[in-house]
Parts: C-alpha cells; structure tokens; sequence
C-alpha cells in the first residue's frame, strides 16, 4: 500500500513495542501431544528486547505471496463436495483496534477429512474439485470472508482413536515478525474438541477462543451455513514517546 | 416421538458454568485476548510455502514441496515475477538441516525469515527507516522453506545490511537474520536470529550478548569456503554458508521470547 495515510500510520507505530504472550498461549511441550516430547527446546526461551527487526513485517502481500483466493469451493472447475459454509470475522488487536490489510492463509481438508497431500494415507476420498488452500486479505475495518466447505474429522497416530476435530488452519503475519500468528479454528458443537490433544494444549479456560461462532445472519439463504471468527494478534505494549506528526 | 416427560428427564448439564463452557465461543466478550498459537500440522504444504519462497533474488522454484501434492493437484499460486527487478547487494545461500531431540532429520518444517536488503532497511510496515529511497524495488525481506525429506532446506537472499537497535537510532546491530521454525509438533513458532561468522560485528551485537557464550555458536552461520564445496570467488551467490537447527538437546539452538 503507498497512500500517505498508510505510511503515516506505519511511522507513527514504528517503535511501539508489542505485547508479549497472554496465557493463551500453549507450552512447546505438551506430551497428550506425542509429537512435541522430542521438538519442545528443552532450555527456556531466551527474553531479548524487540528492535525494528521484530518490529517490522511485510505488507505488500499480493506482489509478494500472489493473488487472494476467496472461494475454495470453486477453484477447480465443478463445485467442491461437502457442506458450503462462509465464514468472516474481523482481525483486531488486543486493544480492538482493527488490524487492516493483513494477509490470512488457511487450508484444510476435504467433507470427508482429507487433505490434498501425498503424505496424507486415510482412505477417505480425494475431491478433484477441491484442494483446500486459499489466502485474504483483511479491509481497512480489519474484515475478511471467504468460502469453503466444513472439514471432515480425520483420524491421526497420536494414540489409540484419535481423530482431530473439524479444523481450519489459519495463518496470519499481522503489523510485524513478532506478531505471527498460526492457528487452527473449531466448529461449535464438536464433541471431539474436548479431547483432542493438540487443541487442550492451550489451557482450557482460553480454548474457545479458537471455536467459531454460528451465526445465521452470515448464513445465506439456500446456499451457504455462515460462521464468524475473529482473531487477536497481540497488541502494543505502550504508546511510544514521540511527536504526532 | 418426543413427550414433556421425556424432555423434562433428559440430561441436564452438570452445572451453569459447564453448560456455559461448553458454549463459549470467540463472539463470548469474556474470552476476549489474544487468538491461541496451533501447530501446522503435517500437511502444510500447499498452502503455505509457494513456488520459490525460499530465493529472494529471484524467480526459482525453491521452497516448495510440490512432490508433496497428489496427481492432479497443485500447491497454492506464487507472485508472478517476470518483471522483477535483481535486487541490490551480494548474494548468499544459508542451507542448512533441522534435527529433532534424537538428531534425526525433521522433514515436515517450514522455516520463515525476515531480514533487512543490502543497506540496513526493511521493507513493509513498522520501520522508520531512510524513507522510500531506502527501499530496495528487488527486494522483500521475506522468505518461507519446507524441509526436504532429509530434513534439509536452503534459502538465496542479500546478506543483510546493519539495523539500528532501536527505531530512534543509537547503536548498530550486526548483519542478522530473523527466523520462525514451524512443524508438526511445534504448537508454537519457534524464534531465533541467524548471524554470520565471518562478520566482525557480530562480537560487539547487543542481542548475541544476552545469550551465554557457549550457546553462541548456534546463531552463527558458517562460511562453508570453496575448498569444502562452497562458492568460489565471483560465483554466483558469492557466498555459502551452513546454518543447522537444533530443536531440542546437545547443541539446541537458542530460541527467543519476544
Ligand atoms: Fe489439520
């Protein structure tokens, strides 16, 4: 973006440090989460000061990443298999300010909880007509929407039974490096939330953070069930000590 | 069929609070806060890293899985870049492996940098730099790889020129680069710096001063010279180096909170 008023906005927040982890957030080490026992660093993270390397982050999304796919259930021709769902929100930060022009990524599996991956072996069908992978960017209200289908639970090799709820990954860069954000948003009602190890990694008072909301004002009539989701990247710590200018 | 006797035996939730629980959901005003970290997962792939995001000086196809995708299927679209300017600077290849707590190879990674071009800038939101004259056409600052079977990765980039300590001035940091480590098993992005061993300023770096001495070896990318099969004078890059991410155990690689 090369207005003055986004260049501006962007000076005026150069500096601000950036809130650090709320209890949100999970450990590495989660052992229900098998994987984690022999990725998790073992030494504590080291605490450094933010500087303008974490500070900063790139904004030019389409020139660097490529162009936005909204609807997912349409990029291959014929319609997409499953249920059609829209799904919105807003992204903000911890202080509800909006965060504008930012860059969402999310992929998923199919209706029948499969992922368009060779490395992915349940039997459950392949839908030609979908590959799950979209990107959005947020308006200057920090907004989003785009459409997909419900993922289908899939199973997984954690333990004896284990299947993962119905899941979309998300990734967002947000202002900065220090404000990246990967997550994974749940459906309402999902008994599988309850005891999936990878979403009990976050404490369990802030899990529904990441569960969707139904909503049937975002629903449309005869075409798509509507969910709303926002996202909170974290916010500055403080205002900087500088003229507004 | 349904009669009030039955609905008024049918299970009730144990208490308020749990019913309430069980509801909540990211519109509950109580839950307001930062948006948890989740894993990637396994199945990444075609969706986050695009057709060349890990060469930053040009237009390749590096950093993608694309033997990852299914017949008929394809990873998510990269930029076009045919009229790309090269950027400024010299160019360098930093590759390197990802080990787990075993020593064993990690091939579903995906490593994310971010770095200032050739003289010091960056490129995108939240820096106050020398305004636009600063900022170099050719160049973003950011790059993504997947790890290869083998757990290996390589990035093509500018070696970086120096950043300011704090947005206001003051004293230089050392050439670096910023680097996330997402995977399967890593619930959250792990964040650590890449500095370079035949950089002299790296001895005097505010940020390598609060790591203890012998955890600095970690952050520091070596030169690998043309003897050992690294760049031979005027090639292009110019200059090879070895970076190796250790997750857990002998040799772990420092890991920042910020
Ligand atoms: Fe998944």
């Amino acid at each position: 973006m090369g207005t003055i008023q986004t260049v501006n906005a962007q000076l005026s927040n150069a500096g601000a440090d950036f809130r650090r982890e709320d209890g949100a957030q999970p450990p590495s080490l989660f052992a229900p989460y098998a994987s984690t026992v022999e990725r998790a660093p073992h030494e504590p993270l080291l605490r450094i000061p933010q500087t303008p390397t974490e500070q900063s982050g790139p904004n030019e999304w389409e020139a660097l990443f490529g162009e936005q796919v909204t609807d997912l259930t349409c990029t291959r021709g014929a319609p997409a298999q499953g249920q059609r769902i829209i799904v919105c929100g807003q992204v903000l930060d911890e202080d509800r300010r909006p965060v504008a022009n930012t860059l969402i990524e999310m992929w998923q599996a199919n209706a029948a909880g499969r992922y368009a991956h060779e490395r992915d072996q349940w039997d459950a069908p392949l839908d030609p007509n979908f590959s799950g992978a979209g990107r959005v960017l947020t308006d200057a209200q920090g907004r989003y929407r785009y459409t997909t289908v419900r993922p289908g639970a899939y199973p997984w090799g954690n333990h004896y039974n284990a299947w993962r709820p119905a899941h979309i990954h998300l990734s967002l860069m947000g202002p900065a490096f220090a404000t990246r954000l990967v997550t994974q948003m749940y459906f309402p009602d999902d008994p599988l939330i309850e005891i999936d190890p990878i979403a009990n990694a976050v404490p369990r008072a802030y899990r529904q953070r990441m569960v969707a909301h139904f909503d049937i004002n975002i629903t449309q009539p005869s075409y798509a069930l509507g969910y709303r989701f926002d996202i909170v990247l974290r916010g500055r710590a403080a205002t900087p000590l500088r003229a507004q200018t | 069929m349904s009669t009030p006797e039955h609905t008024a035996s049918a299970p009730q939730p144990q208490s308020q609070s749990a019913a309430a629980a069980v509801r909540a959901d990211n519109q509950d005003p109580s839950l307001f806060g930062q948006t948890p970290w989740q894993t990637v997962g396994p199945f990444f792939h075609f969706g986050l890293p695009w057709n060349g995001c890990a060469d930053l000086t040009g237009p390749s196809q590096m950093g993608g899985r694309a033997d990852l995708m299914p017949t008929g299927f394809a990873a998510l679209r990269g930029p076009e870049r045919r009229d790309a300017a090269a950027p400024v600077g010299e160019r360098i290849q930093i590759s390197g492996h990802v080990f787990d707590g075993r020593g064993r190879p990690v091939p579903d990674a995906l490593l994310e940098i971010w770095q200032a071009n050739a003289s010091g800038c960056y490129r995108g939101s939240g820096f106050a730099g020398q305004g636009p004259a600063s900022i170099d056409q050719g160049f973003f600052g950011f790059g993504r790889a997947a790890t290869a079977e083998d757990g290996s990765f390589c990035f093509r980039t500018i070696r970086p020129g120096r950043v300011h300590f704090t947005s206001s001035g003051g004293a230089l940091q050392a050439p670096h680069i910023a680097l996330g480590v997402l995977g399967r098993g890593l619930l959250k992005r792990l964040m650590t710096r890449i500095y370079f061993d035949d950089e002299p300023s790296s001895a005097e770096d505010a940020i390598l001063r609060l790591v203890p001495e012998h955890r600095r070896a970690t952050l520091m990318a070596q030169r690998i010279d043309a003897a050992a099969g690294g760049a031979v004078p005027g090639s292009d890059p110019s200059a090879h180096y070895r970076f190796d991410v250790r997750l857990q155990g002998e040799r772990e690689t420092v890991f920042f909170d910020y």
